[in-house]
């Protein structure tokens, strides 16, 4: 079975902080990482290959440094690796970088499941999935928290708010992969050294054969008009108190003058 | 592309055993809001199996008019049947303005249409506007885990399409539809490729945060998951129901269907009591909505208390208590 994992260098947004003169993202400093999800993706691939035998290709779009990921997925024990970076890439919508992806699926070619993260959590859109699998013209399971080969085709089971479908789906499928009741495992050693001498494919323009109509800020549909931070009110009123009875007197207080309870 | 050619907001009812999805009610709020400034015609679509129980659920919730499609394989959710439907109707009747329910589903088959239609979409937004410069739709949505927000323009092609959070908007009842337009559709078979096996409810699933008037939340500071028992005391005196923060469902002390923020449900119940909640900006995205928050904390600069209309600096474990004891002895007064 051929298995590819789609994953993305995220900034890890729990460490991220606001300036409080510009009102600003402070990006400097904030640790690059393998978007948590797309971990979990990656450990769904590496078990289907357990289970099922065959191969795990990591792909990740992104600047040069964002083969780290890819280091750390080869390390972990994914077989091969791409890189799919071009400056006409940049400025990709969800719907550019579907389409890109979708390029790089048909030009490696053969793949029986595709592995996505349910959502990055630097745009937090969870579209790039789908997209790409309507590109592709082929089946998607989106929230899939397990994932089994079973007699030539897939069982997945996909988990929404109020219920778990079990789903069977042939192949080829895209998957996006919730955080499973399995951790992504830990790298070894020898997974290291051996991910270290690995040589990452690089794959740009050149080689893919995409249309410069249907990729970067040309291609996309959709524009950021503008960007701010949230705002919040700052005029909490501090209730006082000699103990905790008494604040608890004056949140009551304040509670019913306000028509709370 | 003809912009001029596409008219009228849509807003699509996502349901779930003839029931409709609430989500589906608050976005008609949304959207009537939008066809004021548009002047355009604001349809509900409607898609079951039977559509007919699901007209009357939905019909006073301020649609101009009811687009009700029966379609036998849409007896439950399949991205496929979904798909192949939501495309052909939009291609027919070419609206200008698509809104999703930001759920599991919503956001499964809406980039299957966006990308069928190469056309935009925008994902999970949590304010709507329409653009003073060309008209279009300002869908605004939180990034970087809610550190950021970000305004996006679909300009250049139609339909313009959004999900939107369940939990952001407030349904209201308005007039009834003047409308409802009945159709029968179906999907072949060789276009649904994946079929359901099992389909198994959760236990809890009527448990909807989204939906509370009231609620009490724990986080970091509840210390361990015997103590979510105290919020939910309080809880049931004050008619609500427990959240909890990321920490807390990470430390696995409450079911993450409790989570309120970024990666959770987004609230805006009329009070919010945040209990020993440090109040990290994605914990904020989901609850800086509430018409009320107060927030418990020792921490005098936790930064909860820069989103709180009343701060508490005190031990929950203390305050919470002495405030049960409070209502009580207030409800026993009236």
């Amino acid at each position: 079975m051929k298995i590819l994992v789609c994953i993305k260098q995220v900034p890890d947004t729990t460490e991220i902080k606001i300036d409080p003169v510009t009102n600003t993202l402070i990006r400097t400093g904030v640790p690059s990482i393998m978007n948590p999800f797309d971990a979990y993706a990656v450990e769904q691939a590496l078990r289907l290959k357990e289970e099922s035998g065959g191969h795990v290709t990591v792909v990740t779009m992104g600047p040069p440094q964002a083969q780290e990921i890819l280091t750390d997925a080869l390390a972990r024990g994914a077989d091969k690796a791409y890189l799919v970076t071009d400056r006409k890439f940049g400025g990709s919508d969800t719907l550019a970088t579907s389409y890109i992806l979708s390029k790089v699926v048909e030009k490696l070619g053969g793949f029986d499941a595709i592995l996505c993260g349910k959502q990055a959590i630097d745009g937090d859109t969870g579209q790039v999935g789908p997209e790409m699998a309507e590109h592709l013209g082929i089946a998607q399971v989106t929230y899939a928290s397990q994932i089994h080969e079973k007699d030539g085709a897939f069982e997945a089971v996909r988990e929404c708010k109020a219920y778990q479908e079990i789903i069977s789906v042939p192949a080829p499928a895209v998957f996006t992969v919730v955080k499973g009741e399995v951790p992504p495992r830990f790298e070894t050693i020898r997974g290291r050294l051996w991910a270290n001498r690995c040589e990452i494919g690089v794959l740009d323009c050149e080689v893919l054969p995409v249309e410069e109509g249907h990729i970067g800020l040309t291609g996309s549909p959709t524009k950021v008009r503008r960007t701010f931070t949230p705002e919040r009110h700052a005029d909490c009123v501090w209730i006082q108190g000699e103990d905790a009875k008494e604040q608890a007197k004056g949140l009551c207080g304040a509670l019913a003058r306000a028509n709370v309870i | 592309m003809d912009k001029g050619s596409y008219k009228g907001i849509w807003v699509y009812i996502e349901q779930e055993q003839g029931i409709v999805q609430h989500v589906g009610l608050e976005l008609l709020h949304a959207a009537r809001e939008l066809a004021q400034v548009t002047g355009e015609k604001l349809t509900a679509l409607i898609i079951a199996d039977d559509a007919s129980p699901l007209v009357e659920q939905v019909e006073c919730y301020g649609a101009d008019e009811i687009l009700a499609v029966d379609c036998p394989a849409c007896d439950h959710y399949s991205t496929d049947a979904y798909t192949e439907l939501m495309y052909s109707l939009l291609c027919e009747y070419k609206p200008s303005t698509v809104l999703i329910g930001a759920t599991e589903n919503g956001r499964d088959f809406a980039p299957r249409v966006a990308c069928r239609l190469k056309t935009g979409l925008t994902a999970d937004c949590t304010a709507l506007g329409i653009d003073e410069e060309n008209g279009d739709v300002a869908w605004t949505r939180p990034a970087f885990g809610g550190n950021l927000m970000a305004t996006i323009l679909c300009s250049n092609t139609r339909p313009q399409i959004g999900t939107v959070r369940p939990g952001v908007f407030r349904a209201q009842r308005g007039v009834k539809a003047g409308d409802v337009q009945r159709l029968v559709r179906s999907v072949e078979q060789e276009k649904l490729r994946t079929q359901l096996r099992e389909l198994v409810y959760r236990e809890d699933s009527p448990f909807n945060i989204g939906e509370a008037d009231i609620i009490v939340s724990g986080g970091r500071g509840m210390k361990g998951p015997e103590n979510f028992a105290l919020l939910q005391r309080l809880a049931d005196q004050l008619g609500g129901v427990v959240g909890a923060s990321r920490a807390a469902v990470d430390s696995g002390w409450i079911d993450s269907s409790h989570q309120v923020g970024q990666t959770g449900s987004t609230v805006h119940p009329k009070l919010y009591i945040a209990c020993g909640i440090s109040g990290a900006i994605q914990h904020l995205a989901g609850m800086s909505g509430s018409d009320q928050i107060v927030a418990i904390n020792v921490d005098p600069d936790a930064p909860i208390f820069k989103a709180a209309h009343y701060g508490i600096v005190g031990d929950l474990f203390e305050v919470v208590p002495a405030l049960m004891e409070e209502l009580k002895a207030a409800s026993a007064d009236l």
